[in-house]
């Protein structure tokens, strides 16, 4: 059995550690961290790349089973030309398909037709890079690269908080 | 002792992070660029599952003598450069129903450090690491968190990428077992290594060809201390270290692509094949095609003895080394979702299957003013088609198998279509359909019955808009069959407020049991509230008894009364 005196001082090593860490939190943005995916093309992307410089990018999770993030892609989907035109948007689908279902995401996108860049993270090692819980889970990247704004779950009418986020970060 | 001591350290460090998430948001939302010279940057998320647990004797609920549960976990990655380590704090107190009741206490369940620079290309983890190669039909580690699945490594892991297009891969380490106040690892070592070349990327001219080939293979070793076992009137020594391989190719030219990926072991016996020498071997191969408007995929899938852990001793979802995907679609809807769903027949089976997307063009008689969106799926699974071996050689090897394709034990089938109209800017209509035969000897689902159920489920769904950034969707289920419990009927109702409330209700009604008794209501209720990354709900009502399962993998769920909270962020 421990002594419980070595319990505390290990229990204050951490808070004081926390402490330390909550100081400095203010002035930490976050960035997309770097993991290489493959894109429907069977080509090589790296998600620290992704943000365009200079306008906005949505990085939307998603799977092909889970509806909620299909409504989500597709309601997007219909105001995708024009959040373009107002913000230069660029939205990046990253599906967490495993090998169960990886082989129908492009299918799906194309009959569906969606005009994002999608990729597949089926061990899920950007989602969890991401500290992507569940899906659908969105975040919006601005034109420094840096991680503004995200949204877990989808309802219908997300996508106008979405478009204000958009107007706020997006090219001016 | 020393990983208690790292537990109670990450515990400061948690407590800290849960009590000061609201400014790390204030921080995001400001979009405050990282200030030059900053220590680095942290990111985590938090999870808590808590439920109560009432008598109900009516649906047989289950009621731990503590009465509620708490399942929990925070994860914190802390990233400076090319630098990052981070941890998982978890606990059961006690794991809620479910979850492997072996699940107990607080503690440290995962951590790692890591060194990644893709401008050298090399990248080194030390602690717990997820791993996947190819389809994972050799050697995948991953977690599902909602069925208490975790396989992560515990070791080190080593990725090389010494010219554009080429990654090499490493590892050694022993795999997540348990948790009892901090990670428990299985008593077999993992040595592996992988090799994926993308010919594309190999030169600058090739980049931008039609034409993409991707080639791949890896070789996976399992080290356990051997031993013997009597079988028959024989005493057999178990291998010390089993390998297995895999050689798997991806080719993909316009609308066309096509993976193929074959996989072989030695001689494991197992508890998963009654301690036979026999190899295994796993055959896939998918086929797709991708048009603007229309797509469809076929997949083709033969296992035979490829279940594969690092305890040999071990069943179910202990311990795997790899994963077996199953060919069945997984589908979301209640009673098709959670009666009946099928997971791969470990020891051996073969399967067929496929699925086509259409939009029906707008503005035609089918299509409607924005267009009908088809979606038809088919799967098929057999047992092996196999001759079993008499005497020794029946003892020591079991069978043989006689061809790839199917034997004649029927496992699967299952035939859907789903049909979607948005019929103007405020209604969506869906309309889905699914037949079923269901072999209950094959994937044990339910205990009140053993053989094929034939089931037909019909639903029905409508999206109605009803105001600004208002919705209510409503669903109608009916599964009908004459095996098992009989007749069942969904119905559900959600409304959802954006963006921050959501309520819905659904109940679930076993009306066809032939046991009178057993016609039960489930109803269950919940209400959330969404904020940004941050999401709450509250929940009271009957959990059915049934099968939970995500990608394939399923758990069997105990029925339970009462209350659930559930509440997520990320930070």
């Amino acid at each position: 059995m421990r002594p419980m005196n070595a319990l505390s001082n290990t229990l204050r090593a951490g808070l004081a550690l926390s402490a330390l860490f909550l100081l400095t939190l203010p002035s930490w943005g976050q960035k997309l961290p770097s993991v290489t995916l493959r894109d429907l093309n069977g080509k090589s992307v790296n998600t620290a790349s992704l943000a365009q410089n200079g306008a906005p990018t949505l990085v939307c999770f998603w799977a092909t089973w889970c509806s909620p993030c299909k409504r989500e892609l597709n309601a997007y989907m219909e105001h995708y030309a024009e959040w373009q035109k107002r913000t230069g948007v660029r939205i990046v689908a990253v599906s967490i398909d495993d090998a169960r279902s990886t082989s129908r995401v492009a299918p799906y996108v194309s009959s569906v037709d969606w005009d994002y860049q999608v990729l597949l993270d089926p061990n899920k090692e950007f989602a969890r890079a991401m500290q992507v819980i569940n899906v659908p889970h969105t975040f919006l990247v601005d034109g420094k690269g840096q991680i503004v704004w995200q949204h877990n779950n989808y309802a219908d009418g997300d996508e106008d908080e979405v478009f204000q986020q958009l107007l706020k970060y997006g090219r001016k | 002792m020393r990983a208690t001591r790292w537990g109670a350290c990450c515990a400061g460090l948690l407590v800290g992070l849960l009590v000061g998430p609201a400014g790390v948001v204030v921080a995001q939302e400001e979009g405050a660029p990282a200030e030059e010279g900053a220590p680095g940057r942290i990111t985590g998320n938090v999870q808590l599952l808590w439920q109560s647990y009432a008598p109900d004797s009516l649906i047989g609920a289950v009621v731990p003598p503590e009465k509620s549960a708490l399942n929990a976990y925070g994860n914190l990655i802390y990233t400076r450069g090319n630098f990052s380590a981070g941890m998982r704090y978890e606990s059961y107190l006690n794991a809620v129903v479910g979850f492997p009741g072996r699940f107990k206490g607080t503690g440290v369940g995962y951590r790692f450090a890591r060194y990644s620079d893709p401008e050298v290309g090399l990248d080194i983890t030390l602690g717990n690491f997820y791993e996947q190669f190819g389809s994972g039909i050799v050697l995948r580690s991953y977690e599902e968190r909602a069925l208490g699945i975790d396989n992560a490594l515990d070791g080190f892991r080593l990725i090389l990428t010494p010219v554009p297009g080429l990654e090499l891969k490493a590892l050694i380490g022993k795999q997540r077992l348990d948790f009892n106040d901090g990670l428990i690892l299985g008593p077999g070592l993992v040595r592996a290594v992988d090799a994926q070349l993308s010919l594309n990327d190999l030169r600058e001219a090739w980049s931008v060809r039609d034409l993409r080939v991707n080639v791949g293979g890896n070789f996976v070793s399992r080290f356990q201390a051997g031993s013997t076992i009597a079988k028959d009137t024989l005493v057999l020594t178990l291998p010390q270290n089993v390998a297995a391989w895999s050689y798997r190719l991806g080719v993909q030219r316009g609308r066309w692509s096509g993976n193929v990926e074959y996989a072989t072991k030695i001689n494991d016996p197992s508890a998963d094949n009654q301690y036979v020498y026999r190899k295994g071997e796993a055959l896939l191969v998918d086929l797709a095609y991708a048009q603007r408007g229309f797509g469809w995929v076929l997949n083709a899938k033969t296992v035979d003895n490829m279940s594969f852990r690092s305890d040999r001793n071990v069943l179910l979802f202990d311990l795997p080394i790899n994963y077996i995907p199953a060919i069945t679609k997984q589908h979301t809807y209640n009673l098709a979702a959670t009666l009946y769903p099928y997971a791969t027949v470990v020891a051996g089976e073969s399967s067929i299957g496929g699925e086509l997307y259409y939009t029906v063009p707008k503005e035609t008689w089918l299509g409607g003013r924005y267009g009908t969106r088809v979606t038809l799926n088919v799967a098929a699974a057999n047992g092996l088609d196999t001759t079993r071996l008499q005497g020794v050689e029946g003892a020591t090897m079991g069978f043989q198998r006689n061809s790839w394709g199917f034997g004649p034990s029927k496992f699967v089938r299952d035939v859907n279509v789903l049909l979607e109209r948005k019929v103007n800017a405020d209604l969506k209509l869906k309309y889905a359909y699914f037949y079923l035969e269901f072999n209950t000897l094959a994937t044990p689902v339910t205990t009140t019955f053993k053989g094929l159920v034939y089931a037909d489920i019909h639903v029905l769904e409508a999206q109605w808009k009803t105001a600004p950034k208002q919705s209510l969707r409503a669903e109608v289920q009916g599964l009908f069959t004459e095996q098992d419990k009989g007749d069942w009927a969904t119905a559900l109702v959600e409304y959802t407020w954006s963006p921050h409330w959501f309520a819905s209700v659904m109940d679930q009604y076993n009306y066809g049991n032939s046991d009178a008794g057993a016609r039960v209501h489930y109803l269950y209720g919940a209400v959330g509230y969404t904020d940004g990354p941050h999401r709450l709900a509250v929940g009271y009502g009957k959990r059915r008894e049934g099968i939970f399962c995500i990608g394939g993998v399923c758990r069997a769920v105990p029925a339970s009364n009462g209350f659930e909270v559930t509440f997520t962020s990320s930070f």
